[in-house]
């Protein structure tokens, strides 16, 4: 077991930021915590990474208990927090230098695990960390986070603010990483990133909704979901909201993903429907629920 | 150890790509000396005088022309009435009223004795009292000229005794308000850089979130602490030997201490407020509070340290408060090993209630800074 938690609860003051969170990450696993912002994730991720100490419960990371063996955690774990946070008055080498220092190794001897990532912002080594893009900048917290050749990963939102390529090739990095045992807990907002993980945690306002993998995840949906077009998006959703056997109405790209509370539906009786209310080029076919569908229906 | 230089090493290099920090580390401090040095003074000098002369005897010009002479006052009008006067004096043109009543010479010489009106503005208490000083220096060295006038010859059988009293002013022979002022302005420079730079900047590691991460790694409290501050201990000795360097070239003040002694004090007093500095980093989150905190003590410290106003006229209470400001003890030192040549012994006293007080503070800040939040 590479990260192990037994009913963490941590609250600030009186606002509870964490409750009884229990899970386990397996060795080598790509763990996904997926939530809306202020769900706790980050309040997670600073337990896990000895920054802050949990009111209740245990949790180990690497085999070394958060309290007791904090020392041995921070040599063992490679943390990038949500924030940007590296020296942006330093270049790039001299950043990765200074990390690897305090950690007493030196780049050329982890040179093989950040290599993949490092040839890639090695062109601006002499650049100073601020002047980079937002994704070069990724790719060096990355680097830095990894210098010390460590067991564990936390990433806490690391695609946030990304531009999607940079977004894409940051997930390859992540499964390559994973392929050399490294365990990666990982959060972040973004549904069609929870696709990628091993395993994702659904997290809510402190609590956990579901521990599954993403193939699993979307089966606990419980009913049947359409599609829906027509040419009015707005007044489409504005219809279907007021539809009497509505079950769920949620926008999704160019289509709206309906349910319906009665168990045998005919499409034809909605297309009837939306017809009277002026609506044309209407389309309706079954699809599969996502894992944004289910993170919706779960949160309700 | 390799930790600790790497992390020197590091912080050098941030102070010196810092565009904007490099003037306020080394030119700004320079500025202030030089301007400091020269117009902080409370030598009380062309004081604005002005007079209503009754009399128009040949006694009172000879007054009049003695405080002409005098490079303390301009003697700026003639007022023909009390009234104008007053209105002058009311409308700030003038600060000093001499009136000499009619009958001046007569009673003077009839009576051997008269008077005259003297008012002065007293808005600035010190500078009023100064003023009256020199306004009686002036009256009494008229007074002994015409009391030798009227004397004749044959009355040798009258003695006049008078007691005269020659000053000798040690450490500083001529009252170079200068050589007084620069040891104590110094000082006041390198506590405020070292302060304000060591208060904001763990802050700063804070607030760019770069602390976070330093947190997660193992390094050891000890060696980001020593890493953080030597750079800006170095600083302050460095700002302190361009401060020497200035004073000396510059104003001439007389270096008859030992500078090694300057030194090793300056080395240690540092410690103190680096560790002042840690500690109210250790509480603040943003730069900005780190900023008015420092400033809030700086103010009490300077104004509470003997070097604008002397000690020993506060009251007893206040007097207490000082034996915690930790610029009394470094003016004290500067200027008793600058001015007086005074050695280790003598500024023992001083040195240990430093070194105490650099232990304590950080101890504190040691104590107080940790890697959780």
């Amino acid at each position: 077991m590479s990260i192990s938690l037994k009913n963490i609860s941590k609250s600030y003051n009186k606002v509870s930021a964490l409750q009884n969170i229990t899970f386990n990450v397996e060795k080598g696993e790509l763990f996904g915590l997926i939530g809306p912002d202020g769900a706790g994730k980050t309040t997670l991720f600073r337990i896990l990474t000895t920054l802050l100490i949990a009111n209740k419960g245990t949790a180990s990371v690497a085999g070394f208990d958060v309290f007791k063996d904090y020392k041995q955690i921070r040599n063992n774990v490679g943390y990038m927090p949500g924030k940007f946070s590296l020296y942006q008055d330093l270049t790039v080498e001299e950043n990765l230098n200074f990390f690897a220092t305090i950690f007493g190794t030196t780049i050329e001897e982890n040179y093989d695990l950040i290599k993949d990532i490092y040839v890639q912002i090695e062109p601006f080594k002499n650049r100073r960390a601020g002047k980079l893009s937002g994704g070069m900048k990724q790719k060096l917290a990355l680097c830095c986070a990894l210098i010390h050749k460590p067991k564990v990963l936390f990433l806490d939102e690391p695609t946030t603010g990304v531009d999607p390529v940079s977004r894409k090739e940051f997930w390859e990095m992540l499964k390559r990483l994973q392929k050399k045992g490294i365990t990666i807990l990982v959060s972040t907002p973004y549904m069609d990133e929870a696709a990628l993980c091993d395993r994702i945690a659904l997290i809510q306002d402190g609590e956990i909704l579901e521990i599954d993998t993403p193939k699993e995840i979307v089966k606990h949906y419980p009913k049947a979901i359409y599609n829906v077009s027509a040419n009015n998006m707005y007044k489409l959703i504005k219809c279907l909201k007021n539809y009497e056997f509505m079950y769920s109405v949620y926008p999704f790209g160019e289509f709206v993903h309906y349910t319906d509370k009665r168990d045998l539906f005919k499409p034809n009786d909605l297309i009837e429907f939306l017809k009277q209310n002026e609506l044309q080029n209407i389309e309706i076919s079954e699809t599969q629920p996502t894992i944004e569908d289910t993170f919706m229906e779960l949160a309700k | 150890m390799n930790t600790i230089l790497y992390i020197i090493q590091k912080e050098f290099r941030q102070i010196f790509r810092n565009k904007g920090m490099l003037p306020i580390i080394f030119v700004l401090p320079i500025v202030q000396l030089v301007i400091l040095s020269n117009a902080a003074t409370f030598e009380v000098k062309n004081i604005k005088f002005s007079y209503i002369d009754t009399d128009n005897s040949s006694f009172s010009r000879e007054l009049i022309s003695k405080f002409d002479a005098s490079t303390y006052f301009n003697v700026l009008a003639k007022y023909p009435s009390n009234k104008i006067a007053n209105s002058a004096m009311l409308k700030g043109d003038v600060d000093v009223i001499l009136e000499i009543p009619s009958n001046f010479e007569r009673n003077l010489l009839k009576d051997k004795k008269t008077d005259v009106g003297v008012t002065i503005n007293a808005i600035d208490g010190a500078a009023a009292g100064v003023t009256n000083v020199y306004i009686n220096q002036i009256l009494q060295s008229f007074n002994k000229n015409a009391q030798s006038n009227l004397i004749q010859p044959s009355n040798t059988s009258i003695k006049y005794q008078n007691i005269t009293s020659i000053p000798s002013f040690w450490f500083n022979k001529t009252l170079n308000y200068k050589t007084f002022m620069v040891p104590g302005i110094l000082v006041l420079l390198v506590t405020m850089i070292t302060l304000f730079l060591s208060g904001m900047n763990i802050v700063r590691e804070k607030e760019i979130g770069t602390l976070e991460q330093i947190n997660v790694t193992p390094i050891k409290k000890h060696e980001l602490i020593i890493g953080k501050l030597f750079p800006f201990w170095l600083l302050g000795l460095v700002l302190l030997s361009v401060g020497l360097l200035i004073a000396k070239l510059l104003f001439n003040v007389p270096i008859v201490g030992s500078l090694l002694l300057m030194y090793l004090y300056t080395s240690i007093y540092i410690l103190v407020i680096l560790g002042i500095g840690l500690f109210i980093s250790n509480f603040t989150d943003t730069q900005q509070q780190a900023m008015f905190i420092s400033w809030f003590f700086m103010v009490i410290f300077i104004l509470m340290s003997g070097l604008f106003t002397p000690i020993e006229s506060m009251p007893n209470w206040a007097q207490l408060i000082t034996e915690l400001n930790p610029i009394k003890y470094f003016v004290e030192v500067m200027r008793m090993v600058m001015l007086k040549g005074a050695g280790f012994n003598e500024i023992l006293p001083q040195l240990t209630k430093t070194l105490i007080y650099a232990i304590a503070m950080n101890g504190l800040a040691v104590l107080s800074y940790k890697k959780t939040t």
